[in-house]
């Protein structure tokens, strides 16, 4: 077993046992749950609209090459700096030349999950910049040192009174705030920020092919700000959030937020088409895009998982999960987490190292019943599953066994060898896990099939 | 209507009473049910566990041992799922596209097989008590029913039936997942358990054994006053 397969389960163990964690989630994914069927009244077929943004995304990522290079003409065109970066690394090294040159000291971003699988903060924090959070949650996990809990909702986990009391240890304001004080509180000390910043990062949630822009969506403004407020503004964006044209946000924007958090559309939606123009009164002076592989490329050059790249990051399947409710998102030790982070995180990292995610479900397939964009979730599992053995990280004892199982599948006559009490005897030890929290299995004396031909022999 | 029954392999290791009472009922609706003795198994639990190969092998045992019959029905949405909808994956672009793909149309899960096939949604069974019954996972989303094992439990004499909050959320066996991830399937089948608890039920009825075999080893040991009971046993009961 790998080291991050053992720390899962660890931590796998110790939250599915904490009602507490229990009660909080289920709470919160209820008001969800509750809000969701009110947004999707708004399409007349919901299924048609996922069945359409299902084929907008194939066309964007079947033709992704042609697409990225119609972008960058276009973007370039009005003055953007479009940079392409292979691995985490090559991103960071990037951002660290624009820092240097504009001599910066601090940073102002929106929510980015981006920006969490580069590892951007830490990063920054090690030249000496001081990178802040602006989107309220993200403020909240921060603050915390804690990376977000939820792609769409990062401090999902913690209620009210939990955050009350994280602002009064670490800011120095009174206990028991309410969330509209609370919120005050992180405005007044954001806004010193976006002052204070020599340059603004977000990510994007879409990248538009047509006209050369990305889409930003958000519900407190602070997005706007990062971008606009500072002299440089820097996207970072992963090259799957393509989309062919402007004409598909008007799907894509009312899908997002339906299924990130209920609403009809989200508050704030930005299209960026490059710095500040001649004759524009606001907007930063330089405009970079960092169009980032790390990876996804794996999952574009395999047919079966380049349905993975549709995803739109909406949460709908974490929320959905049975397994990530009750484990909860930082047991998975990913960036992305959920049903879709166990699909893509062995193909952007290694298989060996995270294919435990892809068995840690039980494909109950709600995950493939609640996405967006209808990405088949349970059955990638299975096809990662299959990778893996494929690819040898499977244990000899597990070849064996499935060795063992064929031979007596193919043959009637040993499964209904030995009594059931042997049969009781040998599984109730070997699963031994099953018998901890079950009741031990108890097998008939006879199979079915024995006291079948029985019964019809005499007739 | 002639029916060859297809009897999962745990359900014939453990639950035999199960597979008779399917019978039971079959026969009751007038189907002449046959059992071919060489069967074994549908392939799934080597398939789900990645090993796909040793998977095809055994599917193509099922194939040859199920491939002449009318009609294939099973006490388990489970198995019948993975025939329907995955067979085609394994035997793409091969010689036995066809055959699997009209055994795929043939195949179905007992409660589905009654009503939708049969057109029959009572036998005439009794039951006296409170009852919720379970959605498996795969009886909703890979055979879409819902209705049917609802409809059929609805005529059963005495049984009162009781809604469950979450009654669509998983029970948490998913096979070697139970094992591989025990704390999160036990947190799984205690939700549920607690969620058919609150419904004051005596029974808690499904269509598939396997989360029945989960869900009433997790209440053996907790001690929950519940009994499970597949969806065979309480259409068979009541009457000779
Ligand atoms: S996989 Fe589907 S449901 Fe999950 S986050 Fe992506 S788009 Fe949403």
């Amino acid at each position: 077993m790998s080291n991050n397969a053992s720390s899962f389960i660890a931590k796998s163990t110790i939250k599915s046992a904490d009602l507490e964690h229990r009660r909080k989630i289920n709470f919160n994914i209820g008001k969800y749950n509750a809000t969701v069927p009110l947004g999707k009244q708004q399409f007349t077929d919901v299924m048609t609209a996922r069945e359409r943004a299902k084929n907008a995304k194939w066309r964007a990522i079947e033709h992704l090459d042609s697409y990225l290079e119609e972008f960058e003409k276009q973007i370039t065109s009005r003055g953007a700096k479009v940079l392409w970066a292979e691995t985490a690394d090559d991103a960071l090294n990037e951002i660290a030349k624009i820092c240097d040159e504009k001599n910066c000291r601090t940073v102002v971003k929106s929510k980015s999950m981006v920006t969490e699988e580069i590892h951007l903060n830490d990063f920054l924090e090690k030249k000496g910049i001081e990178s802040v959070e602006t989107d309220l949650g993200e403020y909240i996990q921060q603050l915390d040192d804690e990376p977000p809990y939820h792609i769409v909702t990062p401090a999902m986990h913690k209620s009210k009174e939990d955050v009350a009391k994280l602002f009064a240890d670490k800011l120095n304001v009174p206990g028991g705030l309410s969330p509209e004080e609370l919120t005050l509180v992180a405005r007044q000390k954001l806004r010193e920020k976006y002052i204070q910043a020599e340059i603004g990062v977000t990510g994007a949630n879409f990248i538009i092919a047509d006209i050369g822009a990305v889409a930003v969506t958000e519900n407190e403004g602070n997005a706007r700000l990062s971008c606009a407020w500072p002299k440089t503004h820097i996207v970072i964006v992963g090259i799957e959030k393509m989309i062919p044209g402007m004409q598909d946000l008007a799907l894509f924007w009312p899908l997002l937020s339906t299924y990130g958090t209920g609403q009809k559309v989200t508050v704030y939606n930005t299209i960026i088409a490059g710095p500040r123009q001649p004759g524009e009164t606001d907007g930063p002076e330089e405009m970079y895009v960092i169009l980032l592989d790390n990876g996804r490329t794996n999952l574009l050059s395999n047919p079966k998982t380049r349905e993975a790249l549709y995803c739109i990051r909406c949460g709908a399947c974490l929320n959905a999960c049975p397994v990530y409710k009750n484990i909860g998102g930082h047991s998975y030790e990913t960036t992305y987490s959920g049903p879709i982070g166990s699909v893509i995180t062995p193909h952007l990292k290694n298989i060996g190292e995270y294919k435990h995610l892809s068995y840690a479900s039980s494909l109950c397939g709600n995950c493939t019943e609640v996405c967006a964009v209808k990405i088949n979730l349970h059955e990638l599992l299975l096809d990662n599953r299959h990778e893996a053995v494929l690819q040898g990280y499977s244990s000899l004892s597990e070849r064996l066994a499935w060795k063992a199982w064929k031979t007596a599948s193919l043959n009637r006559g040993m499964m209904n060898l030995g009594n059931g009490n042997m049969k009781n005897w040998v599984v109730n030890k070997v699963f031994k896990a099953w018998t901890q929290h079950h009741g031990a299995l108890d097998f008939s004396k006879k199979t079915f099939n024995e006291m079948w031909k029985e019964k019809h022999a005499t007739k | 209507m002639n029916v060859s029954i297809f009897i999962p392999c745990f359900i014939d290791q453990l639950y035999p009473a199960v597979a008779f009472d399917m019978v039971k009922v079959l026969e009751k609706a007038g189907c002449n049910v046959s059992y071919n003795t060489n069967q074994t198994c549908c392939g799934q639990p080597a398939f789900n566990a990645g090993f796909q190969g040793e998977a095809k092998d055994v599917c193509t045992k099922f194939l040859k041992d199920f491939g002449d019959a009318e009609y294939v029905v099973a006490p388990s949405a489970s198995c019948v799922g993975f025939v329907r909808n995955y067979y085609g994956q394994l035997f793409d672009n091969s010689s036995v596209h066809n055959e699997v793909k009209s055994l795929g149309e043939r195949t179905f899960e007992f409660s589905d097989f009654m009503v939708n096939v049969l057109q029959v949604d009572n036998v005439g069974a009794r039951l006296n008590g409170k009852a919720t019954y379970h959605d498996s996972c795969a009886a909703l989303r890979e055979c879409k029913l819902k209705k049917e094992p609802r409809q059929l439990l609805s005529n059963v004499q005495g049984l009162e039936l009781v809604e469950m909050n979450d009654v669509e959320t998983c029970c948490g066996f998913g096979g070697t997942f139970a094992v591989k991830f025990e704390p999160i399937s036990i947190a799984m089948a205690d939700q549920k358990i607690n969620n058919a608890v609150s419904t004051d039920a005596q029974y808690l009825i499904s269509t598939d054994m396997s989360c029945l075999m989960h869900l009433g080893g997790y209440i053996k040991n907790k001690g929950a006053n519940l009994r499970v009971m597949h969806l065979a046993e309480v259409l068979a009961n009541g009457w000779e």
